[in-house]
């Protein structure tokens, strides 16, 4: 089921010209539209509006009246310029791996699979199955195989891997790993649809031409492969960047590990200092249109979206 | 010889891919059968008690949380599923001003960051005097489901031949007979599809519920709120009920899916000859 959001491009053009002006469409869209402005847009605006707020002056912890106080925006990247760095950080690496682990494994299901059918159902099956169960779940399963009494952690002591005082779980590795975990589904199925439409004729062709395999992967398998490398890329990045569960400190992060989802969480739900959070939140979601904008202009995939 | 081995590359490494996925699959189904006290951390021998009475541990709060999740996926896909049908048939079938804008508008909150979504509509509440309970979790779980039921119902409407519904026009059928004797069943498979994604996404969001659910437990909350003190077998046992049962409904599908390609592909080869 989850293939299906991912798969489906836009739909065809050809069917312009049956293409009808009616109020109907009006009647058909306002609804969903109105739905939109009121839960999405409005909930953005009103982010904005509070991230520039200031303590109401006779108020209690929590209450904060309107004001255009842009240095809250400069106070919290002064306190939590560390969150901002590393959240970018541990997404662009967990990014980076799920490429890296994703690619080979949608090119074996969409390509070498092909000639069998039911194996190549069977993985995609496979790719989804984490969806089927909850995310906090799996994510403390990892965190039980990484404790320091598992059975992963001590063996790896006792063939001195891993120092005798060494921990696995609280620290960026386990951070970044269940972050790389969790998104490998969202990088393999758009990979998977674009690798499974794959012409293998032009990598003969490139082979015919005398091209070593290497060649032929970096000249015609990644330039067709790109749509799906952008947007697998994007539907992993950005709910890394803004993730917290993987960070938190109950389940794989620590104190040091904290992400810009973890102060987001805090100043919303703990402190109550709904401004910081605001203006955090705004931080976050403008380094990621700026950084998706420029990815998206410097792949040359701009008419995908 | 080295081409020979160079063909077992891929294959291992898919498969070892595949494999890491499944470990905490394994991990939690394994665990669900484990006779723990309070905490589910170390193994304490076999027993099939956790599931037998799933609902026992501290006053059913587990399975409490679990129906608050089951009743707000459902609302929340309904109401999302409705809406964005409407948007989707919209867009394939009519002309409009702004067609491109609207596009990307529908596009936003997919891109949008959840921490981002569930804080902003924590601000509006906040700012609106709107106390956070269930119906805050269902209007924030239906805004972040409708755009992925746009985009999975567009392709399901892009597909459909309109010939089929001018030939229910031609024979004097009226507006209202035409969408539901020949569009919507047309559209049916995609709806479910779409509805399913919807389900299963409000099902195990936990950041925007966070944000917006006060004092309500869901079944992700009470994970994230137990996992400081231990989480009991029974969320393992209901966790694992539910993918025993999404697997079942995906191979259904798939399985249905490819026999009804297989009957539809003998009955052309039957038309061509």
């Amino acid at each position: 089921m989850a293939f299906a959001a991912f798969s489906t491009t836009a739909a065809p053009s050809s069917s312009d010209s049956i293409k009808k002006k009616s109020p109907v469409a009006l009647l058909l869209l306002l609804p969903g539209i109105l739905y939109l402005v009121l839960f999405f847009l409005a909930p953005l605006v009103s982010l904005l509006l509070t991230s520039f707020k200031v303590p109401a002056e006779f108020g209690d912890i929590g209450e904060f009246s309107y004001a255009f106080r842009w240095e809250n925006y400069t106070d919290v990247i002064s306190a939590y310029w560390p969150h901002i760095l590393r959240s970018f950080g541990y997404a662009i690496t967990a990014t980076f791996f799920a490429l890296i682990i994703s690619y080979p494994l949608a090119y074996f299901i969409g390509v070498k699979a092909r000639r069998w059918p039911l194996l190549q159902s069977l993985a995609l099956v496979m790719v989804v199955a984490p969806f089927f169960i909850s995310f906090l779940l799996r994510t403390l399963a990892w965190k039980q195989i990484f404790s320091d009494e598992s059975f992963l952690v001590t063996s790896l002591k006792a063939m001195s891997l891993l120092a005798p005082d060494a921990h696995v779980t609280g620290t960026a590795f386990s951070v970044i790993f269940g972050l790389t975990y969790n998104f490998i589904p969202f990088m393999t199925l758009p990979l998977y649809t674009t690798l499974e439409r794959l012409d293998v004729r032009y990598l003969e062709a490139g082979s015919d031409l005398y091209a070593s395999p290497f060649h032929v992967f970096r000249k015609v398998t990644i330039p067709l492969s790109m749509p799906g490398i952008v947007a697998g890329t994007l539907l992993t990045f950005i709910p890394a960047a803004g993730d917290y569960i993987n960070a938190s400190r109950e389940f794989l992060g620590g104190t040091g590990t904290q992400m810009m989802g973890n102060v987001i969480e805090a100043n919303f739900l703990v402190l109550q200092n709904f401004p910081a959070g605001a203006a955090l939140s705004i931080i976050l979601m403008s380094a990621i249109l700026v950084m998706v904008s420029i990815y998206v202009k410097k792949s040359g995939t701009e008419d995908l979206l | 010889m080295k081409h020979s081995i160079s063909k077992w590359v891929l294959p291992a490494y898919g498969a070892l891919a595949l494999l890491i996925l499944m470990i905490p699959i394994g991990y939690t189904f394994v665990y669900s059968f484990n006779d723990s006290l309070k905490s589910n951390i170390t193994w304490r021998g076999f027993t099939f008690d956790k599931w037998l009475n799933v609902c026992n541990v501290q006053n059913g709060a587990v399975c409490e949380a679990f129906g608050n999740s089951i009743f707000i996926g459902v609302v929340a896909t309904v109401l999302a599923t409705t809406l964005g049908t409407m948007i989707a048939i919209a867009m394939v079938r009519y002309r409009f001003k702004f067609r491109s804008q609207l596009s990307l508008f529908l596009f936003l909150p997919m891109a949008t960051p959840e921490v981002v979504l569930g804080a902003g509509l924590a601000a509006q509440f906040l700012s609106i005097g709107v106390p956070k309970d269930m119906l805050t979790i269902i209007l924030a779980h239906t805004m972040f489901c409708i755009s992925f039921v746009v985009v999975a119902v567009k392709a399901r409407v892009a597909s459909l031949d309109p010939a089929l519904e001018e030939a229910g026009r031609d024979l004097y059928g009226s507006a209202l007979q035409v969408f539901l004797r020949i569009t919507f069943p047309l559209l049916l498979p995609g709806i479910l599809a779409a509805a399913l994604l919807s389900f299963a996404l409000s099902f195990d969001d936990f950041i925007i519920t966070n944000f917006n659910s006060g004092a309500v437990s869901t079944f992700p909350k009470y994970i994230w709120v137990s996992a400081a003190r231990g989480i009991p077998a029974e969320a393992n046992v209901l966790a694992s009920a539910v993918f025993i049962l999404a697997l079942i409904v995906v191979v259904t599908v798939q399985v249905s899916g490819a026999a009804r390609a297989k009957r539809l592909e003998k009955l052309h080869q039957a038309g061509v000859n």
